[in-house]
């Protein structure tokens, strides 16, 4: 019986030793590769004059940080503008341009842009399926001043073909949203 | 000194095994039946019955029925282990009846098992479930199943991740011992289900409160202890079920072979496929909300005279859809799907499933020794293998598609040695235990860890001893020391560790500068006493008294340390506290046990009082270029959980039986007179069985599911800016109000047939016959969709 603890007690060492084996490899901090940081929307007039430049940055992704929004200018009135939208990720080094992966899995995607009074916003691009992605855009100011917000919407899995979806209406397009950001634009 | 606990058990079956029955034969045929008694009128549950080549087992009352006997006289053996066998010779020339009153037979306690009693003299009121109501869930979950219990709920994401709530607790708060070994499954989550199969189990107990120190010291909600099924005969058996779902449209089989031998070679092996489908609410199919299972369990082991020495393995491997409505991608998409009621995309229905899901995989490989020595003592050692592995998916851009979002694998390694003495009126039992363990969070994700990779390190030793005053009271104390080491690295964000007020407090931990992020290593030691006592007195055989306190002292587990993150289930950033202390709650509870001829009552009140006790609350919100988030924090405060669990069985008449489980916690955080979150509200079950053995075993069951509207939640809504009509409007997000009570009926009905030699059953179900709406507070999908709907089942049996 004496033996057979002995044995017992062995038994238990050897596992826990066993067990206790340090399997360490380099720890490296993973990178972020899929976080969207910032959000740049250009929108340049048809007939010539200045670029207005909005601009949603958050350099620490999820992190307690607020984006950082910036908008360049104003817009003029009764003025078609021609967007382009394109999303970046800087938490890698170097930046990670991935609009294109966006413009390439279109069919999976959609930007929309909700505002008040501000004008008109209509799709100057398609998919493979001739469904608006919204990477580029046409955008007619309001004929009289106005301000007020310009939320630009990133969906992933919009359901395309619901109701209003194509005209940029986002209320049937379900979908999750990969990003959204908004800017305090203002028309005079 | 025997009790009546079993009686009150009654719902509880052991089922009909095997039953090899000399059917089809020229002869006439008859049956014999009967009930298995104590010398004392305890009722027997599971003792054999074995007739030639035919065998039964007798229910938690004692009963039998053993059918197919042709004309003449056959030799009948009823057995149970610690009993004297009765064997005799009966003349069937009719249906027979045969009672049996065994007497103890001190000398023949061939097997020990260390979990458990012989008889159900529990101190602790513990609540079993039999291999019938497990097999009933063949094609579920064992949360599921563990729903049977009073006071037991479960904790739903979806249809198919259930978790077991005891008394209103869960997760790390309810560990889970499968077969002897404490399940490491990453189960402070709380949308990881228990990673084991239920057709694995033949027995399936809980423990409410920390009354069972072998296992641990931190069960403040209690134990569910899981055994796989126990073969003591010389023999071969067999058992195979079948089961068609008409909600997922799919089906599982689940086949198990065991070889029992009073000594020499013994093994047992077991395996089951589940696929279903997407599962459909009343109105709208649940997109992505299949399951698939492919599970094996088995051992092989040697008998001898004093000793067993066995091997074991299961391997658990499940691809679980999550439902495509439940992701979203901020808080903006949480309004919409709160307030449109029903998921704005369903597609067709499908079996395939895509992202988001889950794919797990759980190993156990263990190795135990029994020994069993002449002064009356048995000592088990076991050394066991765990490794968890968990994938889960997102739905994600591009070429991320493919890679999982979270990469855990988790290796346990357990020893422990357990020792129990029983003599006339004293058990004593004691052991040791070590573990080792490690988590492994991949870095090839692309997304920080919510869990990151660590070493934790375990050793504890408890004694508990009991004693019998006389033949009516018991009493049983016992103590547990657990010794507690956890050794981190974890990267942080710079800009969280300063938002979380770490700079300053946790410098120490700090090991490298990462230029955006810190490397840090964080350490803990806990040392913990736990312990317990408890009494039962016996007032002859209708009534008894138990009453239990435990004090259980839980460590923070690693989601509440370091969560550090996106939640993308429900929209929230989770943020963990290295700040937190150990949790410690002292639960007493009193039960009363009643039986009265034809009635029979159990009812438990209890309170637990948690010093410390940590939770999710909101602290703000918070924006990043995704949109705006809900941020939850781990914080402690005092809680006290007052409630009480009731079971009741009335034979109306023979063939006809109610049984009634009702359950209520009331919960509160003392610290700032909130109720606390995700409480069960008030629940009844009633069920209505009609049983006739002599017309083939037929059965019928009603059972109607009452759960009432919780009235009592913390209110955790919250505004924040969402586009309205182009315009951002601060709105109110309407998260913490629970949805309304809802009833549902089930009905359920089957018989034995032989097929040759083969004993079989087929039943029918009908789950929610009504097809009811409904939302249960205790889903995380409540906020998306509603519960599924009507289900047809059709099981078949056999044994052989």
């Amino acid at each position: 019986m004496k033996r057979f603890k002995v044995s017992v007690l062995t038994l238990l060492t050897v596992g826990m030793l066993a067990s206790c084996s340090d399997d360490d490899t380099a720890i490296a901090p993973v990178n972020e590769e899929e976080v969207i940081t910032t959000v740049t929307a250009s929108f340049s007039p048809v007939g010539g004059g200045s670029v207005v430049t909005l601009t949603s940055r958050d350099l620490d992704g999820d992190g307690p940080q607020a984006p950082v929004v910036t908008v360049s200018g104003n817009f003029a009135a009764n003025t078609v503008y021609n967007g382009a939208i394109t999303f970046t990720n800087e938490m890698v080094n170097p930046a990670e341009d991935i609009t294109a992966e966006i413009f390439a899995e279109g069919d999976h995607h959609q930007i929309f842009y909700q505002q008040n009074g501000l004008g008109t916003f209509s799709y100057t691009d398609e998919d493979e399926d001739g469904n608006p992605i919204g990477l580029t855009v046409a955008y007619t100011t309001a004929a009289i001043p106005a301000n007020g917000t310009l939320t630009l919407t990133l969906v992933h899995h919009p359901e395309k073909t619901a109701a209003g979806v194509a005209e940029g209406n986002i209320a049937n397009a379900g979908g999750s949203t990969d990003a959204q950001v908004s800017f305090p634009v203002i028309v005079q | 000194m025997f009790t009546t606990d079993s009686r009150f058990h009654m719902r509880i079956f052991y089922l009909l095994m095997a039953v090899f029955a000399t059917s089809w034969c020229a002869f006439s045929q008859h049956s014999l039946s009967g009930k298995v008694l104590t010398n004392t009128g305890v009722p027997l549950d599971g003792a054999h019955i074995h007739i030639e080549n035919g065998h039964a087992l007798s229910l938690p009352d004692g009963t039998y029925t053993l059918t197919g006997i042709a004309t003449g006289s056959h030799r009948v053996v009823i057995s149970y282990v610690g009993y004297k066998s009765l064997d005799t010779i009966v003349d069937f020339h009719k249906n027979e009846v045969l009672n049996a009153n065994l007497n103890p037979d001190i000398t023949q306690l061939n097997e020990v098992v260390l979990t458990e009693k012989l008889l159900n003299k529990d101190i602790a009121p513990i609540q079993k479930l039999s291999v019938q109501t497990l097999e009933k869930y063949s094609s579920g979950s064992l949360g599921d199943a563990l729903k049977e219990l009073p006071g037991v709920s479960a904790l739903k994401t979806g249809t198919t991740i259930v978790k077991p709530v005891i008394n209103g607790l869960h997760s790390s708060r309810v560990p889970v011992i499968s077969n002897n070994v404490r399940l490491e499954d990453q189960q402070w989550g709380t949308e990881h289900a228990p990673n084991l199969d239920v057709n694995a189990a033949g027995k399936v107990s809980v423990i409410k409160g920390a009354s069972a120190l072998q296992y641990g010291g931190d069960a403040v909600g209690g134990l569910v202890v899981v055994e796989p099924l126990r073969v003591q005969q010389d023999t071969l058996f067999g058992k195979t079920v079948l089961t068609a779902d008409s909600n997922g449209r799919g089906g599982t089989i689940s086949s198990s072979l065991h070889k029992g031998a009073a000594q020499g070679w013994a093994w047992n092996a077991q395996g089951t496929f589940k696929y279903y489908g997407d599962r459909e609410t009343p109105d709208y199919i649940l997109s992505n909300t299949g399951n698939r299972e492919a599970n094996f369990s088995g051992d092989f082991g040697y008998i001898g005279e004093s000793y067993k020495l066995t091997g074991f393995y299961s391997f658990y491997n499940a691809t679980i859809g999550i439902a495509t409505t439940t992701h979203i991608g901020n808080v903006t998409d949480l309004v919409r799907a709160i307030n449109s009621g029903q998921p704005v995309v369903t597609n067709p229905f499908t079996h395939s499933i895509n992202n988001p899901r889950q794919e797990v995989q759980h190993h156990l490989a263990k190795l135990n020794f029994e020994k069993d020595f002449e002064d009356g003592s048995a000592l088990n050692v076991q050394y066991a293998f765990q490794q968890n592995l968990r994938k889960e998916y997102d739905l994600r851009r591009g070429s991320f598609a493919d890679i999982p979002a979270l990469d855990l694998t988790l290796v346990t390694h357990s020893v422990n040695a357990d020792w129990k003495q029983e003599t006339d009126a004293n058990t004593f039992k004691a052991g040791v235990s070590g573990a080792a363990q490690h988590n492994d969070a991949s870095p090839d994700t692309g997304v920080r860890p919510l869990i990151p990779t660590y070493h934790k390190y375990d050793a504890g030793a408890y004694a508990i001893a009991s004693h019998s005053f006389g033949n009516s009271l018991t009493a049983e104390v016992g103590a547990r020391y657990d010794f507690s080491h956890m050794d981190a690295d974890k990267f942080y964000q710079k800009t969280r560790w300063t938002a979380l007020g770490y700079d300053g407090v946790y410098d120490h931990f700090i090991t490298q500068d990462f230029g955006t992020q810190w490397l840090t290593n964080p350490k803990f030691t806990f040392h913990n006493v736990s312990a317990s006592a408890g009494v039962r007195k016996d007032f002859g055989e209708s009534l008894s008294l138990l009453g239990n306190v435990g004090l259980a002292v839980r460590n923070p587990n690693p989601g509440e340390l370091f969560s550090d993150g996106l939640h993308h289930s429900n929209a929230t950033i989770e943020l963990g506290n290295l700040g937190l202390k150990k949790e410690q709650a002292l639960k007493a509870s009193v039960t009363v046990q009643a039986n009265a001829n034809s009635f029979r009552a159990e009812v438990t009140p209890y309170i637990n009082s948690i010093r410390d006790f940590m939770y999710l609350r909101p602290t703000g919100v918070e924006y990043t270029t995704r949109g705006a988030f809900p941020v939850y924090s781990y914080r402690q405060n005092d809680a006290l959980l007052a409630g009480a669990d009731l079971h009741t069985e009335w034979d109306v008449t023979s063939y006809l039986k109610h049984s009634l489980n009702a359950a209520y916690v009331h919960g509160t955080n003392t610290d700032t007179d909130e109720a606390l979150i995700d409480m069960p509200p008030l629940t009844f079950s009633n069920t209505f069985r009609y049983t006739n053995a002599g017309w083939h075993g037929f059965f019928a069951e009603v059972r109607s599911e009452a759960v009432l509207h919780q009235t009592r939640y913390p209110n955790y809504d919250f505004y924040a800016d969402v586009p309205i009509n182009g315009e951002l409007v601060p709105t109110l997000v309407n998260i913490s109000r629970p949805p309304k009570g809802y009833h549902l009926v089930h009905l359920s009905a089957g018989r034995q047939f032989s097929i040759g030699k083969t004993q079989a059953s087929v039943n029918v179900s009908v789950y929610n016959l009504f097809n009811t709406n409904y939302r249960d507070y205790l889903n995380r999908q409540r906020l998306y969709a509603d519960e599924a709907g009507r289900n047809v089942q059709i099981q078949l049996k056999f044994n052989y």
